[in-house]
């Protein structure tokens, strides 16, 4: 008898032995805009994740397990990134990462508040952390943080007085927008043309001419990243020679790629850079470079530094649980010294918004440059 | 007014661009009763023709020329024989699904090989400014673009009431059976339409890409546009389509600035429904008349 369980444990034993390594492994869905108007966006975001958990496995993983990314395509769709979602939820992950989008965030952060699993998003509509979501982390600023930033730098940077903005019409562009207007009405700075344009539109002669009508002091430039690269080279078709004020986005290395030369000029607040003058976020731009063929834009340090998020709060909480991630971020600072990939300081509110420095840049011969540092609201 | 005037023109340049994607349309239908739901992706897919050779290390007008010949050769030539040839008596239905189903195709291929992501494609025409009367600057780009389409609408005109070739190919649309009789070589020109439906398809690839990027959905919007274009202009004229996109380049911009970016696709539509209700033919299309 004694030897049967013997036996039997011994072809349990080698059973267990015998399943493949990625059986065991801590699988995090990313639900991310591969295709679609986001796609830009969304890739990039994939590629700097899948660098992360690469280096995060090599270094033995968190808490001892080999991390997957599970990436599965929205389409930059938020009825089909909510289906996705919901599937994903289905295995009880540890958290999910994404969508960069928005409205695709928008429209799954009640399934991951409800399923209490930490979301960390690319979004930065404001919105998004006003909803009471315990379960939601942003990996860059809301515009309720860098909107206040480019008021002022409009105001005292750029010293104008009325100011054209240019926005597009979804969740992200249209609270951008509203959260510009508070911040503008507040420093007496007026706006002369209120331009609404449309995702994934192709053609900005129309709008380029409305914003040239207005004769405004400055243009607000606040579109995503295909559709900036188009409104940057109608505007220098058409010669529109006011300065070009934009938000991460309009400075950004993807646009400035598509762009070319009718980037050139551009100013603006940049909340991430891979050309901050820190020298690990430069390493990170290198590395990422060398890998993909191609520089990271703020969104591909954004996927970076997401793992790197979950290891660190998994850490702190000792455990890959979902709810004890979540607990464990709010509130939490992660230093560079003891966590290298989250490249720089950062902290996390109890309503998962980020808080950490950020940077005033131009784009000089098709390169952005930062020109100051801003330091971190909260010290 | 001087905002007016300058979206006229802006209107007019695109305008352009859909003409010569809308010609197209209607060459291919009245020779062959082709509805080529491809159309848009036929102006996508030229302008990654030219990138790849660029990649190739082609400088870019070689790549340009290059692009427009690989266009005729499988947008024109092989489209003809592989795809339309064998629906080609079978009636409008079969060959609409199977211009339906080469659209999704290139597409798709098109996303395999460059991405979902927009490409960067280089400009033909200067990046400078010229005031034509006080206030009213634009784009010598945008003049440029026009001048390229109306040349090469005006060279297309010549062709087909000019040339002995273009009359046959008018004689091939008017009634195929006649013109077999007088000795006209119908097939060959049925190919040629074909061709020159590919050649206009590259023309209007290389004068659009530059300002909406190269990228795979491109087709979806020109597709529909040039579609629109055709119809309202007169699905049985030439001149019709030029019209058409003309009218529609013109009222799109107008609807941008004045309605709203959020309506502005919904006009060229509106505007379908009314030609439909009102002028069926077309604003200058004639009843029951074929001509190229």
């Amino acid at each position: 008898m004694i030897r049967r369980i013997f036996a039997g444990a011994g072809l349990a034993a080698v059973a267990f032995a015998a399943l493949p390594a990625a059986a065991q492994d801590v699988v995090v869905p990313a639900i991310l805009e591969l295709s679609g108007p986001g796609a830009v966006s969304g890739t990039m975001f994939k590629n700097g994740a899948a660098m992360a958990v690469d280096e995060i496995n090599a270094a033995g993983g968190i808490l001892g397990k080999k991390i997957k990314l599970e990436f599965v395509d929205t389409a930059s769709d938020p009825g089909k990134a909510r289906a996705a979602v919901q599937r994903a939820l289905d295995d009880k992950p540890i958290a999910i990462l994404g969508p960069v989008y928005s409205g695709s965030v928008s429209a799954t952060l009640k399934l991951t508040a409800e399923a209490e699993v930490p979301q960390i998003i690319g979004g930065e509509a404001a919105p998004l952390t006003a909803q009471g979501s315990k379960y939601i982390f942003r990996t860059s600023f809301g515009q309720n943080v860098s909107m206040p930033k480019i008021a002022n730098y409009i105001r005292d940077g750029a010293k104008a007085k009325t100011v054209a903005v240019v926005f597009v019409n979804n969740d992200f562009g249209k609270g951008g927008r509203d959260a510009i207007m508070k911040e503008l009405a507040a420093r007496d700075i007026k706006v002369v043309a209120d331009v609404s344009t449309e995702a994934g539109q192709a053609d900005f002669a129309a709008d380029v001419i409305k914003v040239k009508g207005a004769n405004a002091d400055v243009v607000f430039v606040y579109l995503n990243e295909e559709e900036s690269a188009r409104f940057l080279r109608e505007a220098k078709k058409q010669g529109l020679n006011k300065p070009l004020i934009g938000e991460t986005t309009l400075l950004g290395q993807k646009v400035i790629e598509l762009a070319g030369d009718s980037a050139n000029g551009v100013k603006g607040h940049v909340g991430l850079t891979i050309d901050a003058p820190i020298p690990a976020i430069q390493a990170f731009g290198k590395k990422y470079e060398a890998k993909f063929g191609g520089k990271p834009d703020h969104n591909g340090v954004k996927g970076y530094i997401a793992p790197y998020m979950i290891k660190a709060a998994a850490e702190k909480a000792g455990k890959l649980d979902a709810k004890a991630i979540a607990a464990a971020l709010h509130g939490m600072t992660i230093t560079p010294d003891k966590v290298p990939g989250i490249l720089i300081e950062a902290t996390w509110d109890d309503t998962g918004e980020i808080d950490r420095i950020s940077f005033l840049g131009e784009v000089r011969d098709g390169k952005q440059i930062i020109t100051e540092t801003l330091p971190k609201l909260k010290k | 007014m001087t905002d007016l005037l300058q979206l006229v023109i802006a209107g007019l340049a695109t305008g352009g661009i859909y003409a010569l994607a809308a010609i197209g349309f209607t060459l291919l239908w009245q020779t062959s009763q082709t509805i080529n739901f491809a159309q848009g992706e036929f102006v996508m897919v030229p302008a990654f023709f030219s990138l790849a050779a660029m990649k190739l290390g082609l400088p870019f007008l070689p790549a340009l020329l290059v692009a427009v010949l690989v266009s005729m050769l499988l947008l024109g030539v092989a489209f003809r024989y592989v795809v339309v040839g064998p629906l080609l008596h079978r009636g409008v239905l079969p060959l609409v699904i199977s211009t339906i189903a080469l659209s999704i195709i290139l597409k798709e291929t098109v996303k395999d090989f460059y991405s979902a992501e927009a490409q960067v494609f280089p400009t033909l025409l200067p990046d400078r400014v010229v005031t034509l009367l006080p206030g009213v600057a634009v784009s010598l780009a945008q003049i440029g673009v026009l001048a390229v389409s109306l040349v090469t609408i005006g060279g297309l005109q010549w062709f087909l009431g000019g040339t002995r070739t273009g009359r046959q190919m008018q004689a091939t649309a008017q009634n195929p059976g006649v013109a077999r009789i007088l000795g006209v070589p119908v097939e060959r020109m049925i190919l040629y339409t074909f061709v020159i439906n590919a050649g206009l398809a590259a023309m209007a690839s290389i004068l659009i890409s530059p300002i909406y990027l190269a990228k795979f959905s491109n087709g979806e919007t020109l597709g529909l546009v040039a579609f629109v274009a055709a119809i309202v202009g007169g699905f049985n004229q030439v001149r019709g389509a030029i019209a058409g996109g003309l009218l529609i380049g013109v009222l799109d911009n107008l609807a941008a600035s004045y309605v709203s970016t959020a309506y502005r696709q919904a006009i060229p539509l509106i505007l379908l429904v009314l030609v439909i209700l009102f002028r069926p033919q077309g604003l200058l299309g004639r009843r029951e008349e074929r001509a190229v």
